[in-house]
């Protein structure tokens, strides 16, 4: 709802500058206020567009809402002082889920100008394909003298400078292999474009028959589409990678001698004092100076139980601080935490991932010299034969053009490009630009248990053989806390349907529980120890007299029996590595059927196991979501984390899960298993192609009609045959 | 065979005229969102906020 200043020729001076003011000041109001970039992985309909739109702009504050349904993403321009936590609040009210991005993160402009970049070049190759290809035909049907001469002419002066300007990715990349003293595919590539064009413009100056004009632009049109399809699947990979560091905006809350600030994280230093929210993550290893809360270490050490601190507790950086406000002074920050002593692991893995040859490296690297060497050994050949070298050159061209890897070009990046849309449509991210290819490998499933199989959430035990009248008091006063087994005693008291009674002077007491007056009674609901009770669990106690205890679990996530019975049926082992105590893990491992597991693993341990069965030969696929399993990820033939995982883990991931439903994961390595076998054909049919043209070529049979209509119908086939992934 | 004179420039200010269309689509974003595109277009209601 920008207002445009129309400022029309200036009457006098003085004219000049109200406009002007206005202007700056319409800029200054637009400065302050801000673009906020929501994430909103639910959306997908025209509906979802409208109610998106219409809803947020309803707002007061909110001047512009575009939704992106590609990207999932929604741009909000809002006035000063509405906090995104708003929106978020709205959208949920209205049944879309959201999360608010860091717009710093984001900055994928660069890649976006790549691609725009790669399109016009594409744009202008086919243009110039099409009119070259129609002059030609004048040629082919019986031109002869100075018509053909016209003709080849006028597809010159399209063709140079088309190839001049669309080959350009190839020939820079071609100089910067042979300055290294390499070969890449992109060497006989720009040779075969440059000599066929060079010896076109040879054969035009002197009259000649044949021009290769066509087989050079339709040589660069297609492979320039295997460019623009492979630079789109990784921009979307790398635009996504980038949201996922976006979702965590890194913020830590530092007291100062003027009350509390927002910092970012790289801004503390050692003996700041940070203040630690319910409900939010610890921002830097620290001490607790002040206050006392209960501490989920799940993502650390895979145990369920939260852990009671107070003052002088250790804190590392990435645990949740679940019920009190707690003051915290940092002892390590950066890169001395816990966190990022786990980076320096997963970067040394990350090298032995790229280390990875794919199936497109593997065949260029076979591919390459072969061509060079053949088409040295046709020119050989020939002028030993005929003592001419124009027609040895000519055969020399011919031989280059159509070996050259135009199907091999598409091959691959038609195919990862179909899957990984449809994985993106499974809900699955894929990071790593090998991952689909590793993914199809894998010969061995490990998982982590808290967070990855389960949710990571507690749910009542036998809710339904509490008292009623028990559970419904035990919610109300559940409600005034935010700690997951408060929040799991309201849902279970909701999923029954129960009335809460009234309480009052509800008061909770950091770390140990809630009480409230019921009836002029005292009612407590807390741990254990807490209310002079035996165990570890959570009391209700009545006048200090406990009545009832709940017995808590972590749920199954959707999807996890399903997967691992389907492993299973496809003969893949399956291992559980948990963290946790051996009682909830055997449970775990009995009830999904998993034979093979081991508890109280230690995070190197976790990663010294799926070493070990990778020298066993097994390429190990790796599902966790905690820090205790970022080694084990990095390690990993190849590694899924969920989205709801911590930073470091989704940082260590090949593929991110988005979708809630684990059971996605078979599905991701069905599909994968399609793309490489898909791969595989694509390779023979550009072989079967070169067994026919490379001897017709040889014997310089092949004229420029015949190797512009192998190139073209070869890298349809090509196309066409990865379009069947879908 | 004079007619080519003509001929030609026309066909080849043709291609250019279809050139010269897809460099504004490229130029206004038009690829950036596909998928919203395609629902966008069937929507009953006007579109107040078309993309700048």
């Amino acid at each position: 709802m920008a207002m445009a200043e129309q400022t029309g020729p200036a009457a006098c001076p003085g004219c000049l500058v109200g406009p002007e003011i206005a202007r700056r000041a319409d800029e200054g109001r637009r400065g302050e206020g801000g673009t906020v970039q929501l994430a909103l992985p639910t959306i997908h309909c025209a509906a979802c567009i409208s109610g998106v739109e219409r809803g947020l702009l309803d707002m007061p504050g909110v001047n512009d809402v575009r939704v992106n349904l590609t990207r999932k993403r929604a741009t909000v321009r809002v006035a000063d002082g509405l906090e995104p936590s708003a929106l978020v609040s709205r959208l949920a009210a209205l049944g879309y889920e959201a999360q608010p991005l860091d717009t710093a993160t984001l900055s994928a402009s660069e890649s976006d100008r790549t691609a725009r970049d790669l399109l016009m070049r594409l744009g202008v190759a086919g243009f110039a394909m099409m009119n070259v290809m129609l002059l030609s035909v004048a040629v082919w049907s019986g031109a002869t003298d100075a018509t053909r001469d016209l003709f080849h002419w006028l597809s010159a002066m399209i063709a140079l400078p088309t190839v001049l300007y669309s080959a350009q990715p190839f020939f820079r990349s071609a100089a910067g292999a042979l300055r290294g003293r390499r070969l890449n595919m992109d060497v006989p590539i720009s040779l075969a474009i440059g000599l066929a064009v060079g010896m076109s413009l040879f054969e035009t100056i002197n009259h000649g028959e044949h021009a290769y004009f066509d087989a050079a632009l339709s040589l660069t049109f297609f492979l320039l589409a295997g460019r623009v399809l492979d630079q789109k699947t990784r921009g979307a990979a790398r635009s996504a990678a980038a949201e996922l560091a976006a979702l965590e905006s890194p913020v830590a809350l530092r007291l100062g001698t003027e009350g509390a600030e927002t910092v970012r994280l790289s801004e503390v230093a050692v003996g700041d004092l940070l203040s630690v929210r319910p409900g939010a993550r610890v921002p830097v290893d620290g001490v607790v100076t002040e206050g006392e809360s209960e501490i989920d270490r799940a993502f650390l050490t895979g145990e369920t139980d939260p852990v009671p601190v107070g003052t002088g507790a250790e804190l590392r950086a990435g645990e949740v601080n679940l019920t009190g406000l707690l003051t915290l002074q940092a002892t390590a920050v950066g890169e001395d935490t816990l966190l990022h002593g786990l980076a320096d692991l997963v970067s040394v893995a990350e090298e032995a991932k790229s280390r990875y040859t794919s199936l497109a490296d593997r065949a260029a690297r076979i591919y390459a010299p072969l061509v060079h060497l053949l088409a040295l050994v046709g020119f050989i050949v020939w002028i030993a034969a005929t003592g001419d070298a124009r027609v040895a050159l000519g055969v020399a061209v011919s031989l280059l053009i159509i070996t050259c890897p135009c199907a091999l070009g598409l091959a691959v990046p038609a195919v990862s490009t179909v899957s990984s849309g449809r994985l993106y449509r499974q809900g699955l991210l894929v990071k790593h630009g090998t991952a689909l290819e590793r993914l199809a490998e894998v010969d061995a499933v490990v998982f982590d248990k808290t967070g990855t199989l389960t949710l990571g959430r507690p749910s009542l035990v036998a809710a339904e053989d509490v008292p009623a009248e028990t559970l419904a008091l035990a919610a109300a006063l559940a409600q005034g806390s935010d700690h997951p087994r408060s929040r799991a005693v309201v849902a279970a008291a909701e999923g029954r349907g129960l009335a809460l009674p009234e309480v009052t002077e509800l008061t909770e007491l950091p770390g140990y529980g809630v009480s409230a007056l019921y009836r002029g009674e005292r009612v407590q609901l807390g741990r254990a120890d807490w209310l002079g009770s035996e165990g570890s669990g959570t009391v209700l106690a009545r006048e200090g007299v406990a009545i009832v205890s709940f017995a808590f679990r972590d749920d199954l996530r959707p999807g996890a029996a399903q997967l691992v019975a389907t492993l299973k049926t496809r003969g893949l082992p399956v291992r559980l590595l948990s963290g946790d105590g051996e009682g909830p893990v055997r449970d775990l491992a009995q009830s999904l059927g998993i034979e093979d597991w081991r508890a109280g693993m230690l995070p190197g341990e976790k990663a010294e196991d799926v070493a070990r069965m990778a020298e066993a030969g097994r390429k190990v696929l790796m599902v966790g979501d905690g820090l205790n399993d970022v080694g084990a990820l990095a390690q990993a033939h190849v590694s899924i984390a969920p989205a709801s995982a911590l930073e470091a883990a989704r940082v260590a991931a090949d593929v991110v899960l988005v979708s809630p439903d684990l059971s996605r994961v078979a599905e991701a390595l069905r599909i994968a298993r399609i793309a490489r076998r898909r791969i595989l054909e694509n390779f023979s049919i550009a072989a079967l192609y070169n067994a026919i043209a490379i001897p017709l070529a040889f014997a310089g049979l092949a004229t420029p009609l015949s190797a512009a209509i192998a190139m073209s119908s070869s890298s349809i086939m090509v196309s066409l045959n990865a379009l069947r992934s879908r | 065979m004079d007619v080519l004179v003509y001929l030609i420039p026309v066909s080849l200010g043709l291609g250019l005229l279809g050139l010269g269309a897809f460099w504004w689509t490229l130029r206004s974003r038009q690829y950036d969102d596909p998928e919203g595109d395609k629902h966008r277009i069937l929507r009953t209601d006007y579109d107040e906020h078309p993309k700048e």
